[in-house]
C-alpha cells in the first residue's frame, strides 16, 4: 500500500504493507530510532508521537491509519539543532537518567502544553499516566515541564 | 578543605543531550545493511529432559540463514560466576520455561519468528517443584545435583542462647517478600558482528562487560582478547543486565559466527519477562529477644531464597542478606543462616539492593512489632539500639569509620515531625472509612563488593592536545550519572571545564578489567581510579609548566583553564601547555588504577569484617489506606541517606527519587506471577510498576559523612535509596490500620485481608 503522511514536518510516501505499526516504520524504514518500544502494547509510552497533534502509542497506529496524517516525533521537537524548551528543562532539571523513557515523557509533555500552556501539577501528573520511567521517581519530570509551563510551582521543592 | 569547583556542584549530565533529542543509540537502534535477525524457541515445560531436537526443517524455511542449538556450541556450554551452571541453549535438560531451546538467524524478524515453527522438540516431562519448601524436602527432584540447597551462609556472634535467657521479651515472626522484575524500561538488546579474523564484536546494552566477555569466552572457545564488547547507551538496568546479556550475546555471536553477517537479538518485553532473572523472594523466619527497657538480646534469623533454575549471583546475594540480617542495631548474640535453593522457576539474581530489601524488610517490620510490644515509639527503639561510631556489628566488626546513622534517624523524624504526627495520626477516630499512619525502616549497608570479590578498578585520562580531556573508565554507565560523576572528578582535578570533558563509552578493548558495575560501587571505585589517573596527568603537567615557565614554585595550580600561580596570577592557557607538552614529547595520557582496602571473612566461623566501609540510612512515610478497599495512598515521604559526600547533587537527588519510586513498587505493587513455573505477569499490563500518579510528596536528605576511601569522602547511593522503601510504607499501613501486614507486595487484598487476621 501506498502512503503519504508527513513526518516532522515533511511529506513521507513510503510503500509499505497496511498492517504494519507506526513504530516499526518511524524506526526502521524512516531511521528515526528516538521513538522507543518498550512492551508494544500501550503501556509504558516510550514509543509516544503525536499524530496531528495529538500523543499516541505509537506502537498501537497502523499505518492504514495514517493515510495523510501529520506525524511528529522527537526527532522534530528540535528545530535547527536548537532544543525546545522542554528538552533543555529535561537537561537542566535532572529529568533524564536512562533516558530510554525520555523521547516518550517529551512528547506527552509537548502535546500537553500544545493544548494547556499552563497546566497545573494535578494537569502534568495526568497528562504523563501513560509514560513509565523506572529510573527517576518521576518527580523531576514534573518539574521540567512545570519550568516551561512557567508555574509558580517551579519552585525547587526538595531543597 | 579547599573549596570545590566542580564536584559538589549542581551541573547537568554529560550524556542527557543524545537522550532528549533521541540521538542516543540504545542497542536496539543499531542496524547494519547486512544484518540477520535472531529468533530463541523457549521450552514449553518447566523441568524436562531433552531427548531430541531436530532442525532440518527450520533451516529451509524462507530467508533462514541459520539455526543452531547445543550441539553446535563451539566450547563449553556453561557460564556463571561461581557455581557455573548456565546455559547458552539448553543441552540434558529444560530447568524452566525461560530456558532457550534452539536459535535462528534469518534476514527479516519476521522470517526468524516463523522458523521457529519448523523446529521439532522432543521433551521427556520430568517432575518439576516451583517452591523451596518443595524443593528442599528429602526426595525431592534433583534440578542440578541432589540436593537443590546450593547455598548455605551464616552469622554468628555470642552465644545464642544467653542472649535469648536475658531476654524480658521474646518475640517470633515470619515475613515473606515476592518474585519481582527488574523493569527496565529498555528490553534486553545486542548487536554481534564476526570481526573478519575469528573474533566477535559485541555491542548492547551489557551491565558487566568483562562478565560477558568471559562467558562468551568459555561459549565460543576464544581468547579473551578475540571478543570485544562495547557498551551501548543503556536503558536502565539495576542489576538486571548480567547474565541475561550473556546469554543474548552469546546466542547472538555464535550466529553471527556461523554465518559471517552481523546478528541482532532483542527481546520483546514478554521475553524479556520469561527469560531474564528477578529479585530472589525470600521466606524469613525471626526471633528477636529484648529487655523490658527495649534493648536487644539476641536475633535468631532463618533465610530462604527461592534461586530458580540457576545459581549465578544467588551465593552472593544470600551472602549479603545474612551479613545485614541485624540491620543497623547492637544485638549481642545473632546467630543466622541464609539458604539459596534452586527450583523449576524463573531464576533470581542481582537487582539493585542485592539481598538487602529482603532483609530488611523483615527485620524493620520485626522492630516495629517489638516496638508495639514493648510500648515503645519505634523511633526510640531504634535510636536506643541503633549502631554508632565504633559500636560492633552482627558480624563482629568494629565500625571504626564515622557511622551517621542516628543523624539519619533524627533529621528525618525532625523533618517529618515524627512525635507530633504519630501522636495525632494516633487520635483519629478508630472507625474512620481513611486512617492515616506514619511509619519507618532504617538500613546500614557496607559499600562495594566487600568479601564477594576482588574490587578494583581502572580509568585512563587522556588530555588532547587543545586541552581536553577523553575519560575511559573500566566501569560501566547504566542510566545512573556514573559518567557525569567521573567527567566532575576530572575537570576538578585538571581544572578544566566540565564541558572539556568526553567520556567515551565503555569498551573492553580499552580498559583492564574492572570487574561488574555493581553494589554500589561505581563512585567509590571507578571514581578513585579516575582521581588518581588525573591526578597523575596533572603533576606532569605541573612539572612541564613550571620547565616552561622558568620557576620553581611548587603551589601552582590548574583553575578554571589556566595554570595559576600560588598568588592565583594567571601564566599560561591550560590550552597551550597541553600543546606545548605535545611538541615537548611529553604524553598525557594516565591510567589510575584502585583496589578497595582488604577485608575480611570467616566462611566458618560466620563473622568477620566483610566490607570495609558503610552507608546509613531513613526512610518514613504517611500514607492514608481506605478501609473498605484496602486502597493505599502514600502521602508524604522524607528519604535520609548518608552519602559519604555529594559530588553531583542531582545525580544524588535522582538516584533518591528513583530508588524510592522503586521501593514503593516494591512495597505496594509489584508481583512476578507463576502458576507451576508458567508466568501469568509477562508485560506491564498485568505487572504493575509505580506510575507519576502513585508519587508522593517527597524529601530528600543528604547527610555528608565524608569517608577517607571514597574519592573526596564519597561512598554510594544507588541501592541504599530503594532498600527501605518497602518497610516504611509497610509500617505506615500498619499504624493506619492497627493490622500487621506481613508479606510482600501489601497490595489490596493483602491490606484488607489483614483486617480479618486475628493479632497474634
Ligand atoms: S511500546 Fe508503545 S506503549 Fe510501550
Ligand atoms: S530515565 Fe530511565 S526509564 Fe525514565
Amino acid at each position: 500500500m501506498y502512503i503519504c503522511l508527513t513526518v516532522n514536518g515533511k511529506p513521507v510516501n513510503v510503500t509499505v504493507h497496511p498492517g504494519r505499526r507506526l513504530v516499526d516504520v518511524l524506526r526502521m524504514d524512516l531511521g528515526l530510532t528516538g521513538t522507543k518500544i518498550g512492551c508494544e502494547q500501550g503501556e509504558c509510552g516510550a514509543c509516544t508521537v503525536l499524530l496531528d497533534g495529538r500523543a499516541v502509542n505509537s506502537c498501537l497506529v497502523l499505518m492504514s491509519q495514517v493515510e495523510g496524517r501529520e506525524v511528529l516525533t522527537i526527532e522534530g521537537l528540535t528545530d535547527d539543532g536548537e532544543l525546545h524548551a522542554l528538552q533543555q528543562a529535561f537537561v537542566d532539571t535532572g529529568a533524564v537518567q536512562c533516558g530510554f523513557c525520555s523521547p516518550g515523557f517529551l512528547m506527552s509533555a509537548y502535546a500537553l502544553l500544545s493544548r494547556n500552556p499552563h497546566p497545573s501539577r494535578d494537569e502534568i501528573v495526568e497528562a504523563v499516566t501513560g509514560n513509565l520511567c523506572r529510573c527517576t521517581g518521576y518527580r523531576k519530570i514534573f518539574q521540567a515541564i512545570e519550568r516551561v509551563a512557567g508555574c509558580v510551582a517551579a519552585r525547587t521543592e526538595e531543597q | 578543605m579547599k573549596d570545590f569547583k566542580v564536584v559538589g556542584k549542581k551541573v547537568r549530565r554529560v550524556d542527557a543531550l543524545g537522550k532528549v533529542t533521541g540521538q542516543a543509540r540504545y542497542a536496539a537502534d543499531l542496524a547494519d545493511p547486512h544484518m540477520l535477525y535472531g529468533a530463541v524457541l523457549r521450552a514449553s515445560l518447566s523441568h524436562a529432559r531433552v531427548v531430541s531436537i531436530d532442525v532440518s526443517q527450520a533451516v529451509s524455511f524462507p530467508g533462514v540463514e541459520a539455526v543452531l542449538t547445543a550441539a553446535d556450541v563451539p566450547g563449553r556450554n556453561r557460564f556463571g560466576t561461581m557455581i557455573p551452571n548456565q546455559r547458552v541453549l539448553a543441552d540434558d535438560k529444560v530447568r524452566f520455561r525461560g530456558d532457550g531451546l534452539a536459535v535462528v538467524a534469518a534476514r527479516s524478524a519476521r522470517e526468524a519468528a516463523r522458523a521457529l515453527s519448523g523446529i521439532r522438540v522432543q521433551l521427556e516431562p520430568l517432575s518439576a517443584v516451583f517452591s523451596p519448601e518443595e524443593a528442599m524436602k528429602r526426595g525431592a527432584p534433583g534440578i542440578h545435583g541432589k540436593s537443590n540447597i546450593f547455598v548455605h551462609h551464616k552469622v554468628r556472634k555470642g552465644r545464642i542462647a544467653d542472649g535469648f535467657r536475658r531476654a524480658d521479651v521474646i518475640l517470633r515472626r515470619t515475613y515473606t517478600t515476592a518474585l519481582i522484575e527488574h523493569a527496565y524500561l529498555e528490553p534486553e538488546a545486542v548487536m554481534a558482528r564476526p570481526d573478519g579474523e575469528g573474533g566477535v564484536l559485541v555491542e548492547g546494552c551489557v551491565q558487566n562487560m568483562y562478565t560477558t566477555r568471559r562467558g562468551l569466552s568459555t561459549v565460543l572457545r576464544l581468547p579473551l582478547a578475540k571478543i570485544r564488547v562495547v557498551q551501548t547507551t543503556v536503558g536502565g538496568s539495576f542489576g538486571g543486565k548480567d547474565e541475561v546479556m550473556t546469554v543474548l550475546a552469546a546466542r547472538a555471536a555464535m550466529l553471527a559466527l556461523r554465518t559471517g553477517r552481523p546478528v541482532q537479538m532483542v527481546n520483546s518485553r514478554e521475553e524479556s519477562f520469561h527469560e531474564s532473572y528477578k529479585r530472589h523472594p525470600y521466606v524469613m523466619e525471626y526471633r528477636i529477644g529484648a529487655k523490658k527497657n527495649g534493648r536487644l538480646t539476641a536475633l535468631e534469623v532463618r533465610m530462604v531464597a527461592n534461586a530458580g533454575a540457576y545459581a549465578t549471583t544467588t551465593p552472593f546475594v544470600v551472602w549479603r542478606s545474612v551479613v545485614q540480617c541485624a540491620g543497623p542495631y547492637v544485638v549481642p548474640h545473632v546467630k543466622a543462616d541464609a539458604y539459596g535453593v534452586y527450583t523449576n522457576t524463573v531464576y533470581t539474581g542481582a537487582m539493585r539492593g542485592f539481598g538487602s530489601p529482603q532483609g530488611n524488610f523483615g527485620i524493620e517490620l520485626l522492630m516495629d512489632e517489638l516496638a508495639g510490644e514493648l510500648g515503645m515509639d519505634p523511633l526510640d527503639l531504634r535510636i536506643l539500639n541503633g549502631i554508632r561510631t565504633g559500636s560492633r556489628t552482627a558480624t563482629g566488626q568494629k565500625l571504626d569509620q564515622p557511622v551517621a546513622f542516628i543523624e539519619t534517624l533524627e533529621r528525618s523524624a525532625r523533618s517529618i515531625n515524627w512525635k507530633r504526627r504519630r501522636e495525632e495520626l494516633d487520635g483519629q477516630p478508630r472507625n474512620a472509612r481513611r486512617r492515616k499512619g506514619i511509619g519507618m525502616a532504617a538500613s546500614y549497608r557496607g559499600c562495594a563488593l566487600g568479601a564477594e570479590g576482588t574490587d578494583a578498578a581502572g580509568a585512563v585520562v587522556s588530555v588532547q592536545t587543545d586541552g581536553s580531556v577523553i575519560v575511559w573508565s573500566g566501569i560501566a554507565e547504566v542510566g545512573q550519572g556514573y559518567y557525569t560523576v567521573i567527567a566532575q572528578i576530572t575537570a576538578e582535578v585538571l581544572g578544566v571545564n566540565l564541558a572539556d570533558v568526553t567520556v567515551l563509552p565503555y569498551d573492553t578493548a580499552i580498559m583492564s578489567d574492572s570487574g561488574p558495575s555493581v553494589a554500589s560501587r561505581s563512585t567509590m571505585l571507578g571514581g578513585t581510579a579516575t582521581r588518581r589517573a588525573a591526578g597523575r596527568v596533572r603533576r606532569k603537567m605541573l612539572a612541564e609548566a613550571r620547565l616552561i615557565l622558568r620557576t620553581k614554585a611548587k603551589s601552582m595550580d590548574l583553575e578554571r583553564g589556566w595554570v595559576v600561580s600560588s598568588g592565583g596570577q594567571r601564566r599560561m592557557r591550560i590550552r597551550d601547555l597541553a600543546a606545548a607538552c605535545f611538541e615537548r614529547g611529553v604524553a598525557l595520557f594516565e591510567f589510575g588504577w584502585y583496589k578497595g582496602p582488604d577485608i575480611h571473612w570467616d566462611e566458618q566461623r560466620g563473622r568477620g569484617s566483610p566490607y570495609f566501609t558503610y552507608v546509613y540510612g531513613t526512610n518514613m512515610a504517611e500514607v492514608e489506606v481506605d478501609q473498605e478497599t484496602g486502597e493505599v495512598r502514600v502521602l508524604q515521604f522524607v528519604s535520609a541517606h548518608d552519602v559519604g559526600r555529594v559530588v553531583n547533587p542531582q545525580g544524588v537527588l535522582g538516584q533518591i527519587y528513583g530508588g524510592v519510586a522503586m521501593g514503593l513498587g516494591y512495597g505496594l505493587l509489584e508481583e512476578v506471577e507463576e502458576r507451576e513455573g508458567r508466568l501469568v505477569t509477562e508485560n506491564f499490563d498485568e505487572y504493575l510498576i509505580p506510575t507519576s500518579l502513585d508519587m508522593p510528596q517527597m524529601k530528600a536528605v543528604m547527610v555528608e559523612n565524608p569517608d577517607r576511601h571514597g574519592p573526596y569522602g564519597a561512598k554510594s547511593v544507588g541501592e541504599p535509596t530503594t532498600e527501605i522503601a518497602a518497610p516504611a510504607v509497610v509500617n505506615a499501613i500498619c499504624h493506619a490500620t492497627g493490622q500487621r501486614v506481613r508479606d510482600l507486595p501489601a497490595n489490596l487484598e493483602r491490606v484488607l485481608l489483614g483486617k480479618k487476621l486475628v493479632r497474634t
